[in-house]
């Protein structure tokens, strides 16, 4: 995408990649997809192929970090060096560092970590292919591993993101959105508990959009929620006909 | 961890907050004493000092010449840095940038940015070879809770101050002329940090009321009373009628603190 289209939204109210306004990209999710974690799950968001990868209740290294009356979340986002159009440097740059730190910050509500002191949960997410909303789909993703885990949890944890694109409040906004558009804003959920975890924003929306914005995202969280629980079954009913 | 001094200190803490009191007897809404000097570094092209109540920041402002980006060839350049400098906190470590530090920046810079308070396509130069770039560099000095505010609000005074060399170009070459401007500024956007303790929402929290705060919501508000930045933080959540709340109480604060700054 070298040249801004005049419009992103055209005359019939669709976008550039065919959607409505309010309209998710497809979805396609999947639990324990990697034997040598202790959970696992694949996210396809549009474009977006994710993996996340979650280790423990296990014993912390190094051990002073360790917390004698909890367990501690760590966060790891990455981006493959061929995610995106230009190689990323496989370093950590600092875009990653802060989505690292409000993606385990997104995750940590769900959790009991009185539970399991002087532990820690590991979770590693590998951006494979980015499409925009990495960080949502990224903990959609880590949320469905530390459930396959066998973390107890309080409830799943579902991003989504919505935003402005050129004068309209639109749904899970992808990459030429999200550089073009007005705003855009990730929004983290616990659907059963009603709880936002993470909330972010750039962009410039008047207050009565933003809340717009915030409700349509959380509109789309819960029906990617459903998804997730779907593919936590799904792997379950799978290992049962194999043990017939 | 302290845990046992700290678990003491919330009890206390979210008492007071039952009753709308706080530590420092300020009400749920109200900021600390805000104090602003501007130019205080002769060296830098603008500076600014912050106390608010103790936390003190210290912004240097320097403007350089270098390339824009490819995708933005004639608009300047702007970054932020933050240092969370040893001196200010018994918890801070020499060493290359944490996490938190890293946050800091990138939430004083998206203030900044998204708000377009910096005028970029006025620091062009030369289209895609060359623009002023500025760098805002956050010096934190003494760390008593609720830096992201105190930052942002010391960035964009010190940004206020930031005067321009004068310059021609001749025969391609920039050549540095006698005498300053101002650097171009759009608009103001101050940033506003609501931590929910216990249910409550209260503004600008204090270093204690930091290690027992479940979470908090950075919004930058511009003159108009738009949004143009948010992070979360902290590893609670918020509900949806306590964003909306969250977001009203930073318009108002917003509009309130921009007062102290001058242009």
């Amino acid at each position: 995408m070298n040249e801004k289209p005049e419009k992103l939204i055209d005359k019939k109210g669709l976008r550039l990649d065919g959607r409505k306004a309010d309209e998710l990209r497809p979805l396609k999710l999947q639990v324990g997809v990697l034997p040598n974690a202790d959970g696992s799950a694949y996210i396809e968001h549009g474009k977006n192929k994710i993996l996340a990868a979650a280790f423990g209740p296990r014993e912390m290294h190094p051990k002073h970090l360790a917390q004698a009356d909890r367990m501690v979340l760590r966060c790891r986002y990455h981006m493959a060096p061929f995610s995106v159009q230009e190689r990323k440097s496989p370093a950590p740059s600092r875009r990653e560092v802060e989505l690292s730190k409000v993606i385990k910050e997104s995750l940590e509500p769900a959790l009991f970590h009185e539970l399991y002191p002087r532990t820690g949960v590991d979770v590693f997410v590998e951006v494979l292919q980015a499409d925009g909303g990495t960080r949502c789909a990224s903990i959609t993703a880590a949320a469905l591993a530390i459930a396959d885990a066998g973390v107890p949890m309080r409830d799943l944890v579902v991003a989504c993101a919505a935003g402005k694109v050129d004068d309209t409040i639109v749904l899970d906004l992808y990459d030429a959105e999200d550089k073009l558009g007005v705003a855009d804003v990730p929004v983290a959920y616990m659907p059963s508990l009603n709880a936002v975890t993470l909330l972010q924003m750039d962009g410039i929306l008047t207050p009565a959009e933003f809340e717009k914005a915030v409700n349509m995202a959380m509109d789309g969280c819960r029906k990617i929620y459903e998804l997730q629980k779907e593919a936590l079954k799904t792997k379950y009913m799978v290992v049962k006909e194999v043990e017939e | 961890m302290s845990s046992s001094i700290t678990r003491v200190r919330l009890k206390q803490i979210e008492e007071l907050i039952a009753k709308g009191q706080r530590l420092d007897e300020r009400g749920l809404r109200d900021y600390r004493e805000i104090k602003i000097e501007q130019g205080l570094i002769e060296r830098a092209e603008g500076s600014a000092r912050v106390l608010l109540g103790k936390t003190e920041i210290l912004v240097g402002v320097k403007v350089e010449t270098g390339e824009p980006f490819p995708d933005t060839p004639n608009e300047g350049v702007q970054t932020v840095n933050a240092e969370l400098v040893p001196i200010a906190s018994p918890n801070f470590e020499p060493g290359p940038p944490d996490e938190n530090s890293i946050e800091l920046a990138r939430v004083v810079d998206r203030g900044i940015r998204e708000s377009k308070a910096i005028d970029t396509l006025k620091l062009c130069i030369e289209p895609g070879k060359k623009v002023f770039v500025v760098f805002v560099d956050v010096y934190v000095l003494n760390h008593d809770g609720n830096l992201i505010d105190a930052s942002a609000l010391a960035a964009m005074a010190a940004l206020l101050n930031t005067k321009m060399p004068n310059y021609e170009i001749k025969d391609g070459e920039l050549k540095i002329k006698q005498g300053y401007t101002p650097l171009p500024m759009k608009s103001h956007p101050i940033t506003v940090t609501v931590g929910k303790i216990n249910n409550s929402l209260i503004v600008d929290p204090g270093l204690e009321e930091e290690q027992v705060m479940d979470s908090r919501l950075s919004m930058a508000v511009n003159d108009d009373g738009n949004i143009c930045a948010i992070q979360k933080g902290g590893s609670g959540y918020f509900t949806p009628q306590q964003i909306l709340e969250a977001s009203k109480i930073a318009q108002e604060k917003a509009a309130e603190l921009r007062k102290k700054l001058e242009w």
